[in-house]
């Protein structure tokens, strides 16, 4: 398959994928790494890495574990960033691909809308609404979806109001089919690569974000999460440096691996759309 | 001239924005869990019977929604932002005092990102496919993966705590008592690591765009004609690419002028800069949702004037708005 | 005898690796003799354009000069070391490009682009740049030059940005001046202007000019001489009138062919019953407006009435902006007209609700402009040739059974439905475009510019498809075209259209023999290489 070969020329995207997977299994294989869970307080608070045997990365202020909180975070990190993704594009797409196809008044209303949304600064808001539904991990995912899909609207509706001007699209409309089957089959699949691309790097920044909102002790109280992780050592900076130095790596190492497909797909994907149709 | 009619226009959709924020507050307060009277007084314990009582008269919880809705409204507009029972202020005093801060530190930031990132830019775009772009695109990525607060701890731990090279804390040294140049000087050292950590992330941001667009403009027709004219690279990079590669350039730092403010929560509780940001992360701890609320506008009030001076900056650089065509 | 100001020895240019043939160029030899006019003629991706970037030392990356030297003002220039190869460009050798929308700086005033040549090449002072910039604005008949020295390139059309390159590259007295298709992009009566121009600066400067084209009205219009190129190699070379009069290889005869001449085919007058009635037709665009500022009016349409007979082909003539088009899609309904009736088989398409609309779709159906745009990359040829018909309610074994007759009608064959868009060329596209509108059985065909993204000799192949298909089915069809030419090759009846309105319609050898209105005498006096309406 061509798609392969061409993502597979990237060196970047294939070490970004290959990062991907093994934050991937490291999260679906916590519980039979560290069968106590990550609260579990194990030896005495702030030892240092290798200090103390089968404690690679040392403890933290309540002397837990940092590596098996590294490995359960990693758990949510992924699963809010995958989850808000998924909810951002259920608002951005629709209001977007309406937006694009209709025009008129209903590209009117749902751009002032997406634009109100995209004027608001959008961690300002985060912090608000998990602030005010109580921090949970449906509450931090809701707010982290909320804030997220202006930019999916804007591209879905500049994609679709692109797709509609060519000439297919007239052609269907002359064959007679509706517009919801012309939207639907022949608008929406020709978009379909630009907003893969960009989902990739929304689970990125939406990881980021899920992290920032833990840091500020938004996150949800039950689950460990590496922004946790880095707030609660922020006070200790001074003398636990590891405390904050691993989790914070572990976002980098996974923010970037995302980042790294996003574009491996972006090259894959996108420039040959045009003149070789399909993906 | 031609200037003033479209920033009528922007101030105006400017007031209708914080207008339709102030109703969206209005709507969070009511989604939250509880008494919305508890809630705005703090439902950590700080509210006794009394206060309740008398926040209920003050918010008219017995009269109809859209009276308080309008009232709330009509509170904001007249700048009352209500009060924090958790400081014992009112919550735009709260503000006024910190926002200096803040706006030096986002502006500072702002500056920085966006001047260091178009000149990275330009400068992986004159060495494309060379190592040194190579570099420049592999830190633009590394610093677009950072988390902002991450990136600010560690550089307290580099250049505060270990090299002792500049202050990791505060917004002056306090007990100091600088006056003029000795107090600038002191507040400039201050906001050195701050406005860096928070600027790198934009800057990453700007850069890759930069570059981006200085590829795209220099495939562009009118770059060949300027080679036929006999014009030397720098000039045609400077004179032809440069400028017409800046306007998407301006367009996304308008757009990423709400996450900059947004940012400025995390840096500000590492740095403890005693900006709104600050104040923001202290109302969480203490429920204090009223300032948490007054912030939010704020916020969004400030993104708002980035917005329009980077629209103004738009309309500097390109001469076909505002010409009739 | 003048000496040649170019000599090309036996140049090739080598493409990168990869490419689908080795050369861009090969071993092609010629020259350019002082004030001589030398039409390079060659149809897309023939290599013409490739010599002159070769010569300006503005390859894209990858391509590179392979053997071959190009001898001017005594030196080999094509092994120029960088400085000196700037040193010559826009001064000795200058050049203009086809997109004349593109090829000016957008955030720069007209009169600094022109000025940034002598202060490229260290001339004159700031003062006497601007006042030889205003100098060769004027000459270039630009008007009101104290105005547009300090205009930008939007505030300009396409004929005037167009004349300002010409200023910025005779800004330093070119010897040789190369234009790589400078009138593709215009309207005729522009490009009328414009290849005037160059004739008269030639004659007036005496520069020798290397113009790249693939029109052969233009080269009737301006060559002195002329290679033909086909595959980066020349095929034929002479002067203009042996070429034209006595073309010797079969290549360019056949593009010679491809090109209708000033013979005008007598048609027969129609007089069957109408597929199409448009009466009183309207459409008014409306825009900008809004705060606090009155909408600007363009009428695309205005109070058009027109027949179309069974059986007829009618030729819709104009410019672009003409209306021309919209009228088009005003009769396939994907624009709704404001006032008057479009009656198709006694339907009024203006009329229709959506839900009827769409039923009564199939009655119209359109060729259109864009090869590459007009089929859905994601579909088979099957999907696109079906959807209409199942949709109408045809069964879709019924459906797929005619795809593949009208694939074999069209010459692409019956298994070429399995395959995706992109496995086909320009010109087979087209053919599939004209497969999809009969897969509907439609009473009325809208040609919209269906040939004028094509090569002249796909363009021949494809107005003979139409003319075969129109003869077999007996098809009526609205054929809308810039191309005079076009028009006059396929159409019983021509109607022109200017500004919204129509200004003449008539039998084809009227309209092209004896033109009643000024515009229409005026757009025949443009067509390159026409000799229509001159006489009469």
């Amino acid at each position: 398959m061509s798609f392969w070969k061409r993502f597979s020329t990237n060196r970047g995207a294939v070490f970004g994928l290959i990062l991907l997977f093994l934050v991937i299994a490291i999260a679906l294989l916590a519980p039979f790494m560290f069968p106590r869970g990550p609260w579990a307080m194990v030896q005495r608070p702030f030892l240092a890495p290798f200090d103390a045997a089968g404690l690679y990365l040392g403890t933290d202020t309540l002397g837990r574990d940092v590596l098996s909180g590294l490995v359960y975070g990693a758990r949510v990190s992924l699963l809010v960033g995958l989850i808000s993704t998924v909810m951002a594009l259920c608002i951005g797409v629709p209001l977007g691909a309406l937006a694009g196809f209709y025009g008129g008044w209903v590209d009117e209303c749902a751009m002032r809308f997406t634009e109100f949304f995209q004027t608001i600064p959008n961690f300002a808001l985060a912090i608000v609404l998990v602030a005010i539904l109580e921090p949970s991990l449906g509450s931090i995912t809701l707010s982290i979806a909320i804030v997220s899909w202006p930019p999916v609207a804007r591209l879905v509706r500049a994609e679709v109001m692109s797709v509609t001007k060519r000439e297919y699209i007239d052609a269907a409309r002359l064959a007679g089919l509706s517009n919801m089957k012309i939207l639907i089959g022949q608008v929406l699949p020709n978009t379909v690569s630009p907003i893969i691309v960009m989902a990739s790097l929304m689970v990125a920044t939406a990881i980021l974000l899920e992290s920032s909102l833990s840091f500020l002790g938004l996150g949800d109280p039950n689950i460990m999460s590496w922004g946790y992780q880095v707030g609660a050592a922020r006070t200790v900076i001074r003398t636990a440096w590891w405390l904050s130095f691993f989790p914070g790596l572990a976002i980098i190492l996974t923010v970037l691996a995302l980042n790294l497909i996003g574009e491996g797909l972006n090259d894959a994907l996108n420039p040959h759309l045009s003149r070789k149709g399909r993906a | 001239m031609a200037i003033l009619g479209p920033i009528l226009g922007r101030l105006l959709k400017a007031a209708i924005t914080l207008l339709a924020i102030a109703i969206l507050n209005f709507f969070l307060i009511h989604a939250a869990p509880g008494d919305p009277a508890a809630v705005i007084a703090g439902e950590a314990g700080a509210a006794d019977e009394q206060m309740i009582a008398d926040l209920r008269a003050q918010f008219g919880l017995d009269q109809p929604f859209y009276v308080q809705l309008a009232r709330y409204v009509g509170n904001v507009v007249t700048l009352d932002l209500g009060y924090s029972f958790r400081q014992g202020a009112p919550v735009l005093d709260l503000i006024l005092d910190r926002l200096p801060a803040t706006l030096l530190l986002t502006l500072t930031a702002f500056g920085i990102s966006l001047v260091g990132g178009i000149a990275m830019g330009v400068a992986a775009s004159a060495r494309v496919g060379k190592i040194g772009d190579s570099l420049l695109t592999g830190f633009a990525l590394l610093f677009y993966a950072t988390p902002l607060y991450w990136a600010a701890l560690m550089a307290v731990l580099v250049f505060s705590v270990n090299l002792g090279w500049l202050p990791g804390f505060g917004y002056e040294t306090v007990g100091a008592n600088y006056t003029g140049l000795t107090r600038m000087w002191d507040i400039l050292s201050h906001l050195v690591l701050p406005a860096s950590t928070l600027g790198l992330f934009f800057m990453a941001v700007y850069m890759r765009m930069t570059r981006a667009s200085m590829l795209e403009v220099g495939q562009q027709d009118f770059v060949k004609t300027a080679r036929a004219k006999g014009l030397a690279d720098p000039i045609i990079r400077r004179r032809h690419i440069l400028r017409n590669a800046l306007l998407p350039v301006v367009t996304l730092a308008g757009l990423q002028a709400g996450q900059l403010v947004g940012g400025a929560v995390l840096t500000e509780t590492v740095f403890a800069w005693p900006g709104i940001g600050r104040l923001m992360f202290e109302s969480l701890a203490a429920r204090d949702y009223n300032t948490i609320l007054g912030v939010f506008l704020v916020s969004a009030a400030m993104v708002i004037v980035f917005n329009i001076i980077t629209d103004i900056v738009y309309r500097l650089i390109d001469p076909r708005i505002g010409h009739k065509a | 005898m003048t000496s040649p100001t170019l000599s090309i020895e036996r140049l090739t240019i080598d493409l990168p690796a990869g490419a689908d043939r080795q050369f861009a160029v090969h071993k092609c030899s010629y020259q350019i003799l002082k004030g001589e006019i030398l039409c390079v003629v060659g149809e897309s991706g023939s290599g013409k354009s490739m010599t002159a970037n070769a010569l300006m030392g503005l390859l894209p990356s990858g391509v590179k000069v392979g053997a071959g030297r190009a001898m001017f003002g005594g030196k080999d220039i094509l092994r120029l070391s960088e400085g000196d190869q700037r040193a010559m460009r826009g001064d000795r050798v200058a050049m203009i490009f086809q997109e004349p929308m593109t090829a000016l700086n957008p955030l720069m005033r007209i009169g600094d682009q022109i000025a940034e040549v002598f202060a490229a090449h260290k001339r004159h002072s700031p003062a006497q740049r601007r006042a030889r910039a205003l100098e060769l604005i004027t000459e270039v008949g630009l008007p009101d030059p104290a105005k547009i020295i300090r205009a930008y390139p939007f505030q300009l059309s396409g004929g005037q940005r167009q004349r300002a390159m010409i200023a910025m590259a005779l800004a330093l007295e070119p010897e040789l001046l190369i234009a790589d298709e400078p009138t593709t992009a215009l309207d005729v009566t522009t490009q009328a202007q414009i290849l005037k121009l160059i004739l008269d600066l030639r004659d007036r400067r005496g520069m020798a000019v290397m113009f790249i084209t693939h029109d052969f009205g233009v080269v009737e219009e301006i060559a002195d001489r002329v290679i033909v190129m086909r595959h980066g190699q020349i095929v034929e070379a002479g002067t203009a009138a042996d070429v034209l009069q006595d073309p010797q290889h079969d290549y360019t005869k056949a593009l010679l062919n491809a090109i209708p001449s000033g013979h005008v085919p007598q048609s027969a007058p129609v007089t069957n019953a109408p597929a199409l009635q448009i009466k009183s037709l309207n459409k008014v665009y409306r825009t900008g407006g809004g705060f606090m500022k009155p909408p600007r009016e363009v009428r695309a349409i205005d109070d058009i009435s027109l027949t179309i007979a069974k059986g007829e082909v009618l030729g819709l003539v104009g410019e672009s902006g003409s209306g021309k088009s919209t009228l088009g899609r005003a009769v396939v309904r994907l624009v709704t007209p404001d006032s008057g009736q479009i009656l198709v088989g006694g339907t009024d398409m203006a009329a229709l609700n959506d839900a009827d609309l769409r039923a009564a779709r199939h009655k119209v159906q359109m060729v259109f402009q864009d090869p590459y745009a007009s089929l859905n990359p994601r579909h088979k040829i099957m999907r696109a040739l079906t959807d209409g018909p199942i949709a109408k309610g045809v069964s879709k074994a019924d459906a797929q059974a005619r795809a593949r007759e009208l694939m074999e009608i069209v010459g692409l064959g019956a298994e070429a439905v399995d395959r995706f868009p992109h496995e086909f060329s320009g010109g087979q596209r087209q053919r599939i475009g004209i497969a999809r509108a009969l897969a509907m059985d439609p009473e009325l065909i809208i040609a919209d510019e269906a040939v004028s993204a094509l090569d002249v000799s796909i363009q021949a192949q494809v107005l003979n498809l139409l003319r075969d298909l129109r003869a077999r089915m007996n098809l009526s069809i609205l054929f809308i075209t810039h191309d005079l030419r076009v028009a006059a090759q396929l159409c019983d009846r021509i109607a022109v259209m200017q500004k919204g309105k129509l200004v003449e319609i008539g039998q084809t050898s009227e309209v092209f023999l004896r033109p009643q209105h000024g515009y229409t005498q005026k757009l025949l006096a443009a067509v390159p290489g026409g000799d229509w309406g001159k006489t009469g």
